[in-house]
């Protein structure tokens, strides 16, 4: 397998050819924050989250889609990058009803851990505060459309781990909402095998299981499951 | 020339209000209204939400008694799933509840209203406040943080958090209480029950100096409204209610959440934002009940533990019926700290309490369900409609300070027809008149307010609007 030499934050870093930026920065423990990657699942480059700087480029470069190139130099952490990223998680709580107290997911949400560790204590956003409905129509989880991030990763995980796409989206920008099937109360779908893998895997509290007044979502799984199959090795 | 004085706001209080007094022509008080000024709207915005996020939604309505709405929403909860809950949920629910009055009670009592008993009522405003207290009687002012601190821990060891925890759900709680927990609270049980015991004798020895404010603060009869169990022995969670007259005779026993709420009609009035209850077959006037630590004494049969009981006694003696002296809810407040400790070892000492039974899996089978507890102030309920998917139709909140309110009203115009006079305008009077709020513990927005801050201002004004006399207090 040939070796890719690139330049990351001024350190030479080698990576497998055809690896992307994000995968390369994690192999080599550089932190580059992220909503819609999910290990174990394809790229779709939605939350911009990963946004890196490359040298010669006069664009940021969504670090989960852009490929390693030898000789290629990346910088992951600049004020410019800080800064984007920092309107991303505001603009991603503006859009929607995020209220952090009242949330199932408080505690365990990745857009709040987002937030903390980026600082971001007051968004300058007008709150959009759309009107938005639940689907409580499953006997054991709830879609909350009002604290969806439209990152994909239920859509995703149906499709590609369950096989059974029940989940996709519709409409455009920020009118578009995850359906299922073909836009049929979840309850009445008739693809849904209820495995309950887009619960575990969705970063906020926009599908949770009822009763239970916080979230205790183990996201993990799904990787695990994804790999075990694989390589055949199931020990977790 | 008829005058308006206003009392805004009212210090010494969980919210926000004012007081206006009318006086007539002579100078003599003519009416008076206590006004509420907030509005908060839950009520709309659950609207569309889940039942089953209820409790944690709810709770966040108010920082000193979270417990209380928590627990009274997951029993609407409860309902709705049409289940009834494992033994030891219950019980660990009662011992939250009754950690939550007992910190509740600790803060109404020493924080908020031990100034005007200990400084007295026509002290400096600027010393007359729990600092004011710690500076003259430092070890009642220590045991009062003490013992609001033991009740704030009990709730954190067992439901995971002081303020806005997430642990009572529908059908149960997600938690069970580690042995380890148990002794912790078991533990600091004593020191409570000797700052709870020593606080009653002082507050006993003091009585004889109030003898005024025991009869101009909300002296009058009405009806009381409060939560006992099947034998009629005093309960403040999972029990039913009893409905008694100022005579003692009870109209209504062993009444459900349901049934009790059918009884009752509301009154709106336009200058305030809370509503007042009445007993519906009775109408507005003679229909006015109270609520909170002061009818639950009167209407329950005995507390159930023998140093509250014993309390109980002394406090019965007070009256020749139902104690009918709104001032009394002070009295009432400690004998209930003392109850809700004794009756925290007592259910603690219960095998059940280490349960790990905790939660009844149900889907929702009703769609509509009223829960309640019985909160520090008094009794809460929480009535819920839902759809077929469980999301809120419809949300109906009766909070025990709304139940207290056509009470208050009367209280605020016996005191002022009693103390207040144009002639001699003092910031005391007008300090007795909060006071007899006070009394009740008012939780009105249901939020923290640091305790003798609050700048207070009082216009005299005139029938053509001119402010004939300013008095303020500094912030």
């Amino acid at each position: 397998m040939s070796v890719t030499t690139l330049t990351m934050n001024g350190t030479l870093v080698s990576a497998a050819e055809g690896a992307t930026l994000l995968a390369v920065a994690r192999e080599h423990h550089i932190p580059i924050p992220t909503l819609c990657h999910f290990e174990g699942l394809s790229e779709v480059g939605a939350c911009r989250l990963c946004l890196v700087e490359v040298e010669g480029s006069n664009r940021l470069q969504a670090a989960c889609m852009t490929k390693a190139v030898e000789g290629m130099t990346v910088t992951t952490n600049s004020e410019t990058l800080r800064s984007y990223r920092r309107q991303i998680v505001e603009l991603l709580l503006a859009e929607r009803n995020h209220v952090c107290a009242v949330c199932v997911a408080n505690h365990t949400c990745e857009l709040q851990n987002l937030a903390v560790s980026m600082g971001v204590h007051h968004v300058r956003y007008e709150p959009q505060a759309p009107q938005l409905s639940m689907d409580a129509s499953h006997p054991r989880w709830i879609l909350d459309h009002n604290r969806c991030v439209l990152c994909t990763r239920c859509v995703r995980v149906c499709d590609e781990i369950e096989g059974a796409h029940t989940w996709d989206l519709m409409g455009r920008g920020r009118h578009t909402l995850v359906i299922s099937d073909l836009h049929e109360p979840w309850g009445q779908s008739e693809s849904c095998t209820s495995c309950g893998k887009c619960v575990r895997v969705c970063p906020t509290g926009a599908l949770f299981e009822k009763g239970t007044s916080a979230t205790n979502k183990d996201p993990h799984f799904v990787t695990y499951l994804k790999m075990a199959r694989e390589q055949k090795l199931w020990n977790r | 020339m008829s005058k308006t004085i206003t009392i805004e706001p009212v210090s010494r209080v969980e919210g926000h209000a004012k007081i206006t007094i009318q006086l007539d022509d002579q100078g003599h008080v003519l009416d008076t209204r206590f006004h509420v000024l907030e509005f908060r709207g839950f009520e709309a915005f659950c609207e569309g939400r889940h039942f089953q996020e209820m409790p944690a939604i709810t709770s966040r309505i108010c920082g000193i008694c979270p417990v209380s709405h928590m627990l009274a929403s997951a029993d609407a909860g409860d309902r709705l799933l049409a289940v009834e809950i494992p033994d030891t949920a219950l019980l660990l629910r009662r011992v939250v509840n009754l950690a939550q009055i007992v910190q509740s009670h600790a803060l109404s009592f020493f924080y908020l209203s031990s100034p005007d008993m200990l400084l007295g009522y026509d002290a400096d405003p600027a010393t007359r406040n729990v600092l004011g207290v710690a500076r003259l009687n430092p070890e009642l002012a220590r045991r009062g943080i003490r013992l609001r601190q033991f009740g704030q821990s009990v709730i954190d060891i067992i439901a995971g958090k002081r303020i806005h925890p997430s642990w009572a759900v529908a059908g149960g709680v997600i938690a069970a209480l580690s042995p380890e927990g148990r002794d912790l609270i078991l533990a600091g049980l004593p020191e409570a029950l000797a700052t709870a015991t020593s606080t009653l004798e002082w507050f006993r020895g003091a009585l004889d100096n109030h003898t005024m404010e025991v009869d101009t603060f909300g002296h009058f009869p009405t009806l009381f409204l409060g939560m006992v169990s099947p034998d009629g022995t005093l309960e403040t969670y999972g029990g039913r209610l009893r409905l008694m007259d100022a005579t003692g005779t009870i109209i209504a026993d062993q009444l459900d959440a349901k049934a009790a709420k059918a009884l009752l009609a509301e009154q709106v009035e336009p200058w305030s934002y809370l509503k007042s209850p009445y007993y519906a077959p009775l109408g507005p006037v003679d229909g006015a009940y109270r609520v909170g630590p002061l009818a639950r004494l009167n209407v329950a049969d005995r507390c159930g533990t023998p140093l509250a009981d014993e309390e109980l006694h002394r406090f019965r003696a007070r009256a020749s019926g139902p104690v009918l002296a709104s001032f009394h809810y002070h009295y009432a407040r400690l004998i209930e700290i003392l109850y809700g400790l004794e009756r925290i070892g007592q259910l603690l000492d219960n095998a059940d309490a280490l349960g790990t039974d905790i939660l009844a899996r149900a889907s929702r089978n009703r769609t509509h369900g009223i829960g309640m507890s019985e909160a520090p102030r008094g009794t809460l309920f929480h009535d819920y409609t839902v759809d077929e998917n469980g999301l809120i139709t419809r949300l109906d909140l009766l909070i025990a300070t709304g139940q207290n309110n056509l009470a208050m009203n009367r209280t605020v115009t016996q005191i002022a027809k009693a103390f207040v006079d144009d002639a001699h305008l003092t910031e005391g009077m007008l300090n007795r008149v909060e006071a007899g709020i006070r009394a009740f513990d008012p939780c009105l927005s249901c939020s923290t307010h640091a305790a003798g801050t609050m700048p207070l201002v009082v216009d005299l004004v005139a029938a053509d609007g001119s402010v004939l006399q300013t008095l303020s207090r500094p912030s």
